[in-house]
């Protein structure tokens, strides 16, 4: 890790700089999607707390592996049990 | 102009002359007469702040924390089991920098429920990294809450303030006082300009999370801040004398016939007012005695104590306030603060007036009495 600069109040006065930290090496269980089972309802990306479920120009969703801290909501939501929870593994 | 008034009162004067634009408002003894005194104000039409009714201590805390981050001055007041339900946000508005003022009319904690008197609520907030003024006097209490928005909005300390004044004891009680005027007290507190401040136009985070490689330098920075504070306040007291004729010892320790005493008492709030008239008696009677009031309990200010203590044979610290299981947080901090001096003072200590019990002067006497034969923390019940 790189020390940022120590600003008063640790006031962070460039927006959107959560970006830079890639939080994807939190996670001990990955979100899969089957996107055969997928019926593009939306609801994992609606629920996703760090905003890390897009959808891609084919229509499908896709999960940014960078950010995804593997929290599995997206898994408990999906209403056709499309998306499983793998253990990652070295 | 000079009135006789609550010193409850004298605290809403001085935050109407300083214009906070938000007071977030939770009543509880003995605090509650100066935030009546505030709504009154406001309802009068002589207040221009917004008034926030919220539904704890923790949520006018929390308010107090939200306005200040927008960049207005915010005031707000507490005491007692109120200011223990804001332990957990003192913390964040002392880390995120912002200098809020709050009064505190101290009242002792609960079990037993007690409504009186002592200062173990602001005690028990020492760590906190708000800087901790307390006054004797309601002209103290309203010219120290003027010099605390100075104090805290300075860009070397930007830190809240919280001004403490013995509940019931001082809060509720009558005394002339001189109010400054609303031109002079402009002149001596320059308009709010914050550092940062939250803007739709210039967007910036705050209270973001501090990784453990960043962590330490924040909290650093916070105590040099607090550091800082020792001449900030210093100065403040200076420019408040050149603008209204009035200081309170150097703003951080206030001295009574200490120059040629052998023996001190050093004491909090209320308490030094008594000490004084016992200083005068036993004076009468030859002894060579006199008083340290601690008016900055934090900072701490160690230096100016060990240097008006040079000549000082033995001191009595008496605590409104204890640390179950080992003493008054005042002593500790002055055995601390004479630790590596070569030439130390006998110092021990003595607690009183707990949950509204008198400290009379025959206390203090007998705090004199025992300087050099009590050992440490003696009760003066």
């Amino acid at each position: 890790m790189t020390k940022p600069k120590i600003s008063v109040g640790a006031v962070i006065e460039e927006p959107g700089s959560t970006i830079k930290n890639k939080t994807g090496g939190w996670r001990s269980f990955r979100p899969v999607i089957d996107q055969k089972k997928c019926i593009k309802c939306g609801t994992c990306w609606k629920f996703c707390p760090d905003n890390a479920i897009k959808k891609n120009k084919k229509g499908e969703f896709e999960i940014n592996y960078d950010y995804c801290k593997g929290c599995g909501i997206c898994a408990k939501e999906c209403p056709v049990k499309a998306i499983k929870m793998v253990k990652e593994e070295k | 102009m000079k009135k006789v008034i609550e010193a409850s009162t004298a605290v809403a004067l001085g935050v109407k002359l300083c214009n906070p634009a938000v007071i977030p408002m939770y009543p509880i003894t003995p605090q509650t007469h100066i935030v009546e005194r505030l709504a009154d104000y406001i309802n009068d039409g002589l207040l221009k702040s917004e008034m926030i009714h919220v539904e704890s201590e923790h949520s006018a805390i929390s308010a107090a924390l939200g306005s200040e981050a927008t960049g207005v001055r915010t005031f707000t007041a507490t005491a007692s089991q109120g200011l223990a339900l804001m332990h957990e946000i003192l913390f964040v508005v002392a880390g995120m920098r912002l200098p809020v003022v709050m009064a505190v009319a101290n009242r002792a904690l609960s079990a037993p429920i007690n409504i009186w008197n002592d200062q173990q609520d602001s005690i028990s907030e020492r760590d906190t990294g708000w800087i901790q003024l307390y006054v004797e006097s309601a002209q103290e209490a309203l010219d120290t809450i003027i010099q605390a928005y100075k104090i805290a909005e300075n860009r070397k300390v930007l830190l809240p303030v919280m001004v403490c004044l013995d509940g019931f004891t001082l809060s509720h009680v009558y005394e002339p006082v001189d109010i400054p005027e609303k031109k002079d007290v402009d002149k001596f507190l320059p308009k709010y300009n914050p550092l940062f401040k939250l803007n739709p136009e210039k967007p910036v985070t705050m209270g973001p999370i501090g990784f453990p490689n960043t962590y330490m330098e924040f909290r650093k920075a916070t105590h040099e801040a607090m550091l800082n504070a020792i001449d900030i306040i210093k100065n403040a007291n200076n420019d408040f004398k050149k603008s209204f004729n009035r200081s309170y010892g150097n703003g951080l320790i206030e001295t009574y016939k200490i120059n040629d005493a052998e023996y001190a008492v050093a004491t909090m709030g209320t308490a030094c007012s008594t000490t004084r008239i016992v200083v005068d008696e036993l004076r009468k009677q030859g002894k060579k005695v006199g008083l340290i009031k601690i008016k900055s309990f934090r900072p701490f200010p160690k230096q100016e104590i060990i240097s008006c203590c040079q000549n000082i044979k033995g001191i009595a610290v008496i605590d409104r306030n204890i640390s179950l299981g080992n003493e008054g947080a005042l002593l500790t901090e002055f055995k601390s603060a004479f630790y590596n001096q070569n030439k130390k003072p006998i110092i021990n200590g003595f607690i009183a007036g707990l949950g509204g019990r008198d400290i009379t002067p025959d206390h203090i006497k007998t705090a004199f009495k025992k300087i050099e034969t009590s050992n440490n923390s003696e009760w003066l019940l």
